[in-house]
């Protein structure tokens, strides 16, 4: 039992540390919440009387140490409780996606055998209830908010607040008993299960102990010397890791403050009014506010479009430079103070990013354009590579080593290797325990030494030690001409325009490559609207011959960028298609967290597919879609494939090598 | 007036007592008779509907509970006692609210403060108070402010809070004009048309609204809508008017099979 006396400054989980919070920063802010237009405000003192009450509650439900827990929603103060009075209680906290289809949930549930869910809203609860009767260990369930509930047999469905009540009067109880189980956490005992998406095949239980999430805590919030003033709004989904890690996991060891936003439509405006200190976000968000910025510019008066461009110009050039404290002329520093005053801060101001001291983009690569503009801004926007086997970070870029194309240095306490077949490999503190009932999948992805494959292929740079990422380690492949095919890397290289939200390249094991595109809507949508084209749906748009040549530009001007790298110029687009839906994660075309499955796509539009490589002008086809709420139906369309021009590429390099 | 029992629906649910009865209505304008001689009542918690082809009479129905128009013969009976004539603002203060079928919302102020004149009739500080923002005026708009605030969370309008009216799409207008008629924590709520110009969605949200609010404060709810296949989903009992008569009364199960209702809607000749 040497794990009991072990333990970061002898904290050994997330209830010891609560208790450590509430002793020290009793009355500094855990958690807001904006509800009812306000924003509401939890101590950690208070939130620590607020989770005991919830897990006495559980005590009285019965809840069995070792019992798995599913919780279910958006973010908010309340389902956080729950994942830490599930630990309190000895159980297993299983967040969710709160925004998977029954389906999905009734696999990771059944699974897991959760014997209790805890769910946001209605949405949930009839989600769970369309599955319960195939979910063998699944007993009951206790939601948040009552709003059309009202008629719902209540036998194995509890009011959140009225569990906690029952916690509250049975402290004579069960408080003793409490006592005991929380004494009884120990620092190698499972934290939390969180299921991977999966860009192939079933979700996979990640189970994570509390050793490699505080010490990963611990770590990386001294790299980034977080502390108990920081501000983060919570808005990533809680099944993702990364939301764990810094909405618990270091929230918890630093003790600062989790915002919650009011609802997911009204994140935007509750960014600005935090303005966190500390912020994540995927590079879809930047590039969406990017987009936004520039749709609005179009619509300002002349002289602040002026100004607007000027001053960002100026920004561009020096600004960077002074956030990695690299010197700046005189005349360059007084001109971005004042590009500051006039330009930059309001903007910063109106994106909520005033006081951001460390933001960080991670998931898919970031487009260098997007990445230099935030920079350019004097936002520390940087980039971690991680994934949830090794509790988020692997990689990260220390303050002033920031480049668009790398993802930074290993994290204090990792190490890195890479195999024969350029394939990345990691040993941390934070590797995972095991994926759950499933030793095979262990087996494959961490050997015995506890290396850890991630998957990726990539390298490491010689004279900065930075790790660069080229694409999924299985998705590199060669061509039928024995040329090197990396689809990822040219798919990002697409998707850095903002009318281009998602592209696919197919080439593995053929003579050319060939690409589907989705167009993004907000942005091609708006062009529409200036260029006064009249469409009626996303299909329309997609087919109208103006958008198809501007999507044929991109590509020839991507072209044009890929042929000037010598490993990767045989992955030029030769022809390519605008898909007449856009790619979803509830037709399992996109996992969750919005990645591309290549695979499922290239077999679900096989038509497309063949007609992309047989030469034909046009292609017919019908696509089963699944809406919102589970139904499905079909949409019917004729695309038209075009030809993008390549740019021959020189063959006397391979000659010369 | 007749102290009748309530009921329980097919749900399951438990539908009270009397709330308004309407007896012998007769509405003339001129010559024209557009109401004639129709009787019905409301039960409190229960979701009653107005239907009819075109010019049957709905709103005009609707415009008499609401005080608009004085019926030109016939009884108003509202919670136990005969209604006088009364001037619309009198009506809204005896906890009526409604909604109209051409949006009526001050497109130019902010979805707040829309669904803020819903408290008008809540509001008794004088005007001086009021623009000192001072002692009582003061505490009752933070009371309003809360009533408004839930009412916002529970339609889900949080978004578009501080967002002119007149930038809102249709369907969201209708919504905010919910919202208003809401914030008067009626008890009697009058929908006029709540689903016109809708698309299918923006219907089922509607539809899904009403069954809350009546399910969740248990407000009774008086609607005229076209759309049958929503009327038959969401009320309890259904009163069909043609020209200015009444052909049918009851579930909507009975009133699908009714001949009167089916030649109504389908067309005979006259």
């Amino acid at each position: 039992m040497a794990y009991m006396s072990e333990g970061a400054e002898g904290l050994r989980s997330f209830p010891a540390l609560l208790h450590r919070n509430a002793t020290r920063y009793g009355a500094s802010p855990a958690y807001r919440e904006k509800e009812l237009g306000i924003w509401q405000n939890w101590t950690w003192a208070e939130t620590e009387e607020e989770i005991e009450a919830l897990a006495l509650g559980l005590l009285e439900m019965g809840v069995a140490p070792g019992d798995f827990i599913a919780v279910i929603g958006r973010n908010r103060p309340y389902l956080y409780w729950a994942l830490v009075a599930a630990q309190m209680v000895g159980a297993i906290p299983v967040p969710l996606y709160q925004d998977a289809v029954a389906e999905e949930m009734e696999y990771v549930m059944g699974h897991c055998g959760a014997r209790i869910a805890i769910v946001a809203d209605q949405e949930q609860v009839d989600k769970v209830i369309e599955i319960q009767d195939r979910l063998p260990d699944f007993e009951r369930m206790i939601y948040l908010d009552p709003k059309g509930l009202r008629k719902y047999d209540h036998a194995k469905l509890h009011d959140y607040r009225a569990v906690q009540e029952q916690g509250r009067k049975a402290r004579d109880t069960h408080g003793a008993e409490l006592e005991r189980r929380r004494g009884a956490l120990g620092y190698d005992d499972t934290c939390i299960m969180l299921y991977t998406s999966g860009t192939t095949g079933k979700p996979k239980g990640v189970v994570l102990s509390n050793r490699n999430i505080i010490e990963t805590a611990k770590s990386s919030s001294e790299f980034d010397r977080l502390g108990v003033g920081d501000e983060v709004l919570a808005y990533m989904p809680m099944a993702w890791v990364g939301d764990f890690i810094f909405s618990i996991g270091q929230a918890y060891w630093t003790g600062f403050c989790v915002n919650c936003p009011e609802s997911p439509e009204t994140m935007m405006t509750d960014l600005r009014e935090i303005a966190p200190s500390y912020y994540f976000a995927p590079p879809r968000v930047f590039e969406t506010q990017l987009t936004s910025i520039m749709i609005r510019m179009e619509d300002a008066s002349r002289l602040k479009q002026r100004m607007f461009h000027h001053f960002l110009a100026h920004a561009r050039k020096v600004g960077p430079k002074i956030l990695d404290g690299h010197p700046v002329g005189l005349w360059d520093r007084l001109k971005y103070r004042l590009g500051e005053m006039l330009v930059y801060g309001p903007l910063k101001n109106a994106l909520g990013f005033s006081r951001v001291r460390v933001g960080y983009t991670a998931g898919e690569a970031i487009g260098p354009e997007i990445f230099d503009f935030y920079r350019a801004l004097g936002i520390n926007l940087k980039q971690l590579y991680g994934q949830t086997e090794a509790s988020v970070f692997i990689t990260q870029q220390p303050d002033g080593e920031v480049r668009s194309d790398t993802v930074g240095v290993p994290c204090t306490g990792v190490e890195i290797r890479i195999a024969e077949n350029g394939e990345v490999f990691f040993r941390s503190p934070g590797v995972f325990v095991e994926y759950y009932k499933n030793p095979a999948s262990t087996a494959d992805t961490k050997d015995p030494e506890g290396w850890v494959a991630t998957g990726d292929a990539g390298f490491i740079e010689e004279e900065t030690g930075h790790l660069r990422i080229i694409d999924r380690a299985k998705d590199v492949a060669n061509m039928a001409d024995g040329a090197l095919f990396a689809p990822k890397y040219v798919e990002n290289k697409l998707k850095f325009y903002p009318n281009i939200l998602e592209a696919v390249v197919f080439g593995a094991g053929r003579d050319r490559c060939c690409a589907f595109i989705n167009i993004d809507l907000t942005a091609v949508g708006n062009w529409a609207e200036r260029n006064n084209i009249a469409y009626a749906s996303y299909q329309e748009l997609a087919g109208h011959t103006r958008v198809l040549d501007m999507i044929q530009s991109h590509v020839e001007e991507v072209n044009a960028s890929v042929a000037q790298d010598e490993m990767l110029s045989g992955c030029q687009v030769h022809r390519f298609l605008v898909l007449h839906k856009e790619l979803d994660a509830d037709d399992g075309e996109l996992t969750r967290t919005r990645k591309v499955r290549r695979k499922i796509i290239g077999e679900k539009f096989d038509d497309l597919v063949t007609a992309l490589y047989d030469g034909s002008e046009s292609v017919y086809t019908e696509t089963e879609v699944t809406y919102e709420d589970g139904r499905k139906g079909r949409i019917k369309a004729t695309l038209e494939i075009r030809d993008a021009r390549v740019v021959p590429v020189e063959k006397k390099k391979m000659a010369a090598e | 007036m007749k102290d009748t029992e309530g009921y329980v629906t097919a749900d399951g649910r438990q539908i009270g007592g009397t709330l308004m009865e309407m007896r012998n209505i007769t509405l003339k304008f001129g010559g024209v008779t557009a109401i004639e001689d129709i009787s019905f009542d409301i039960h409190e918690g229960e979701i009653r509907a107005i239907i009819g082809p075109n010019g049957a009479g709905k709103s005009s129905m609707l415009n008499i509970i609401s005080g608009f128009y004085t019926p030109s013969e016939g009884e108003v009976w509202y919670k136990g006692e005969k209604r006088p004539p009364m001037k619309p603002y009198q009506v809204a203060r005896l906890g009526i609210a409604r909604t109209f079928q051409n949006i009526a919302l001050f497109e130019g102020m902010t979805v707040l403060d829309n669904v803020m004149t819903g408290r008008l009739t809540h509001m008794t500080a004088g005007i001086a108070a009021q623009a000192l923002w001072w002692g009582r005026a003061r505490d009752e708009e933070i009371a309003n402010r809360e009533v408004v605030e839930k009412v916002i969370d529970f339609l889900e309008i949080q978004n578009i809070r501080k967002t002119p009216v007149g930038r809102l799409p249709y369907g969201l207008k209708k919504r905010v004009e919910l919202a208003r008629a809401l914030a008067a924590e009626p008890s009697l709520l009058l929908l006029d048309e709540p689903m016109a110009g809708m698309n299918v969605e923006e219907k089922e949200d509607m539809s899904r609204f009403i069954l809350d609010v009546n399910d969740e404060f248990g407000t009774t709810i008086a609607l005229i809508e076209h759309d049958m296949g929503v009327v038959m989903d969401i009320s309890d009992r259904v009163v069909v008017m043609d020209y200015g008569k009444k052909i049918g009364d009851g579930t909507p199960d009975a009133v699908r099979s009714n001949q009167d209702v089916i030649d109504a809607y389908l067309g005979v000749a006259h």
